[in-house]
């Protein structure tokens, strides 16, 4: 077997002293984790030793010496050597290195026998040891993906020896506590020694958010008091909010903000990263928002965008006039039944008069309702999406209507033709059993199916001709809502902390490793250094994705075409509706 | 270090370098033959002359500068994501394989592949367009059946060497795999 010791590169130049570190279980590798200098006292290093292993919960252990000839301490080498008798392990590792010279030399003692293997300046067999450095720093911060606990078959299998080495030191974190500044009586090399690293910003924005948090959880909690209240649980109401994308979007932020103030410590990494993304795009949400409030109400916008919205609105519905005049004449130039079109051109002609008097009716109010309506883009710029999406919805109610009456009327005779066709050809649909059986009709039954069948047929084409028609307006409102839908679900759910964090720092998100070989010396170990691969950016989304309500369209395209076909009705909210279901 | 010619499937030359670090580590190199001027001249010019076959049927202009755009932003594409200078193969004994590829931009993608959890290399026969090429494959385990082989990564995928440079790698992996 190959010994294989991992050791920080911060460490390369540390006095002579003891080797601290662990001993991985089941492998042949030793994880360096710290230089303890000398003079020491063998019993302090002893406790301080097992206090850290207390606090850290890894074996931490002395693995061996280290010496760095210095002039004035010849006589180091000796008493390195003889440091194994009073601290008693399995194996002891003797690490030096030569005045001017790039690689260590290695020795490992095994306890019960003397040497066994020696990587050493003479012609030794070299084999054996490999060096791999490592930036102590990086593997510390870094989070090897998948996390522990992500996967479900990971629980299970035995953690792998890189994970190891990276779990190691990540939770050596107290050992990293103490730098060359302290009075204690040990002095110890590691990549904090030389001061250690923290922000004064960071620790204060931990302070100041205790409270915060508390003040925002009391306020949730009078909000969700609110929104109990019996009132708004009536069916009208629920009904009505269920529907409407701003208060789905309401009760999606309340639900983020309710995790993101949740007094408690995040368990493990991934909770953290979800507890910042969503920290983070709510940020750049309400600041979107508040750049749009800006744009939105100065230079008297408010007042052109609603007098700009009638006359559209008007004028849509002129437009959907000038059409159904068409389609009541002859269509491209096709016979429709007279008495049917005029039937259905009349009611859409009455529908389209009722809804321009409610335009009529609304529009000296709409400039205030739209002030008021856009102080809501300060909540964030998806609260300002999902009120265009509303106005949208509720400016096309009546071509959703007359898709309704079209698709409705279509679907009735399309089932009526099919069951008629079953009776044409002695068969009938039976009920029971789910299936068609065959049947014996008497001869008026015949005749009046016929009858009816024949009508319907020559009906068909001045509904399907409706229905396609005001489908296509449908789905053009449809899609105008779906893209809003998707641009509301990208802010909400697009991991932002996450990918600048892969932006700025690389090392942080690692999806492996890679080795580079530093030098090859013949007849010295071989020595490795340790990078960290950082995550690709597809795999950062796929992991911090925050989940949300999707409102893509769940069923196929072929699935949508046949229902379009069939004439049910395509609603793009009852999904969403189901799925948080 | 030694460096042979060899040649990939489709003829082109490329060459394999083996550096030998250890006893127990060593890299691989298959270099590519580099971006041919020649083809990046076909290209432009005749991305170039069909815009200026439009440009003289439209005279607008707007269509030469995309043309010069869409050139230049095609190459970048091209030598960042898509043409791979030399694949490196670096394996250590009981420590892993590392596979690294760098494209013409300079830009480096590697995987390392830990030693638990590699089953064996093989080389294996790959059903390509209408023809049957071999590749070198690392066979990783299953963790959940010691015994089965979950995933198959294939190696040198770019330049696809021929057999003779395949068994070189082959052997040489192997005796490290023996070692440990």
């Amino acid at each position: 077997m190959v010994l294989k010791i991992f050791f920080p590169r911060c460490c390369n130049s540390a006095d002579s002293g003891l080797l601290v570190g662990r001993w991985l279980p089941g492998q042949e590798s030793a994880v360096v984790l710290a230089v303890i200098h000398y003079p020491f006292i063998p019993g302090q290093v002893k406790r301080y030793l097992s206090e850290l292993q207390a606090q850290s919960q890894v074996e931490l252990s002395v693995l061996g010496s280290w010496s760095m000839p210095k002039e004035g301490q010849e006589g180091m080498e000796s008493f390195l050597k003889d440091l194994s008798t009073i601290f008693p392990q399995d194996r002891w590792l003797q690490l030096s290195r030569g005045a001017g010279r790039r690689g260590f030399a290695c020795q490992l003692v095994e306890r019960g026998g003397g040497s066994a293997q020696d990587g050493g300046d003479g012609g030794g067999d070299s084999d054996g040891v490999i060096f791999v450095h490592y930036d102590q720093r990086k593997v510390m911060l870094s989070q090897l993906h998948p996390p522990e606990g992500g996967g479900g078959a990971n629980g299970t299998a035995e953690p792998s020896e890189l994970r190891l080495v990276f779990q190691t030191v990540a939770r050596s974190q107290p050992l990293f506590a103490t730098d060359q500044y302290d009075d204690g009586p040990l002095k110890v090399t590691h990549w904090q020694s030389e001061g250690r690293e923290a922000s004064i910003i960071v620790e204060l924005t931990k302070q100041a958010s205790v409270p915060l948090c508390a003040l925002l959880t009391w306020l949730l909690s009078l909000w969700t008091r609110l929104c109990r209240i019996s009132l708004f649980n009536m069916w009208p109401v629920r009904f009505v909010t269920s529907k409407l994308s701003t208060c789905v979007q309401l009760s999606y932020r309340t639900d983020h903000l309710r995790t993101v103030s949740s007094p408690k410590k995040a368990s493990d990494h991934m909770e953290f990263m979800r507890k910042a993304n969503i920290f983070v795009s709510f940020f750049v949400d309400v600041a979107l928002g508040l750049l749009l409030i800006s744009w939105l109400y100065r230079a008297n916008r408010i007042s052109r965008l609603a007098d700009i919205l009638v006359p559209a609105a008007d004028h849509v519905a002129k437009e959907l006039q000038e059409l159904l005049q068409w389609l009541m004449g002859a269509p491209a130039g096709l016979k429709m039944n007279r008495a049917l079109d005029q039937v259905l051109g009349r009611f859409f002609l009455y529908h389209i008069h009722l809804w321009i008097s409610y335009i009529h009716l609304m529009s000296p109010f709409i400039e205030r309702i739209l002030w008021y309506v856009g102080l809501s883009a300060c909540l964030g710029l998806t609260f300002a999406l999902s009120v265009l999406s509303d106005i949208v919805a509720l400016l096309t109610f009546h071509i959703y209507c007359f898709y309704v009456y079209g698709a409705r009327l279509y679907c009735l005779k399309i089932y009526g033709l099919s069951s008629l066709w079953r009776l044409f050809r002695g068969k009938k649909w039976n009920v029971l059993r789910q299936r068609v059986d065959s049947c014996s009709y008497d001869l008026d039954q015949l005749f009046i199916g016929t009858l009816l069948f024949t009508i319907l047929l020559f009906l068909l084409p001045t509904t399907a001709l409706y229905y396609l028609v005001f489908t296509l307006l449908r789905l053009v409102a449809v899609l105008f809502q779906g893209v809003i839908h998707l641009s509301v679900d990208f802010i909400n759910s697009f991991p932002l902390f996450a990918m600048g964090l892969r932006l700025c720092r690389p090392y942080r998100l690692a999806e492996g490793v890679k080795f580079r070989v530093l030098s090859e010396e013949p007849g010295k170990p071989l020595h490795l250094m340790m990078e960290i691969n950082p995550l690709k950016y597809s795999s950062v989304l796929q992991w911090y994705r925050t989940p949300t309500y999707s409102c893509y369209p769940k069923d196929s395209w072929v699935a949508l075409c046949k229902k379009l076909f069939v004439g049910e009705l395509i609603y793009p909210w009852k999904r969403k509706g189901t799925k948080t279901d | 270090m030694t460096e042979d010619e060899f040649t990939d499937i489709n003829g082109k030359a490329i060459s394999l370098q083996c550096q030998s670090h250890s006893n127990f580590c060593r890299e691989f190199t298959v270099s590519a033959p580099k971006l041919s001027l020649r083809r990046i001249m076909v290209y432009t010019c005749s991305v170039w002359l069909v815009a200026y076959v439009v440009f003289f049927f439209t005279q607008n202009t707007a269509v030469l500068s995309s043309a010069i755009f869409i050139t230049l932003v095609g190459m970048m594409l091209h030598i960042h994501f898509v043409k791979i200078d030399h694949e490196t193969l670096l394996i250590v004994g009981s420590l892993g394989v590392q596979v690294s590829s760098s494209y013409a931009s300079g830009r480096e993608s590697t995987t390392f592949i830990e030693m638990s959890k590699i089953k064996d290399i093989v080389i294996n026969e790959a059903i390509y367009m209408q023809r049957v090429i071999y590749s070198l494959c690392i066979l990783l385990k299953d963790p959940s059946d010691p015994g089965a082989v979950s995933t198959v990564v294939p190696l040198f995928q770019s330049s696809k060497p021929r057999l003779n440079c395949l068994v070189k790698v082959y052997r040489s992996c192997q005796e490290i795999l023996a070692q440990c």
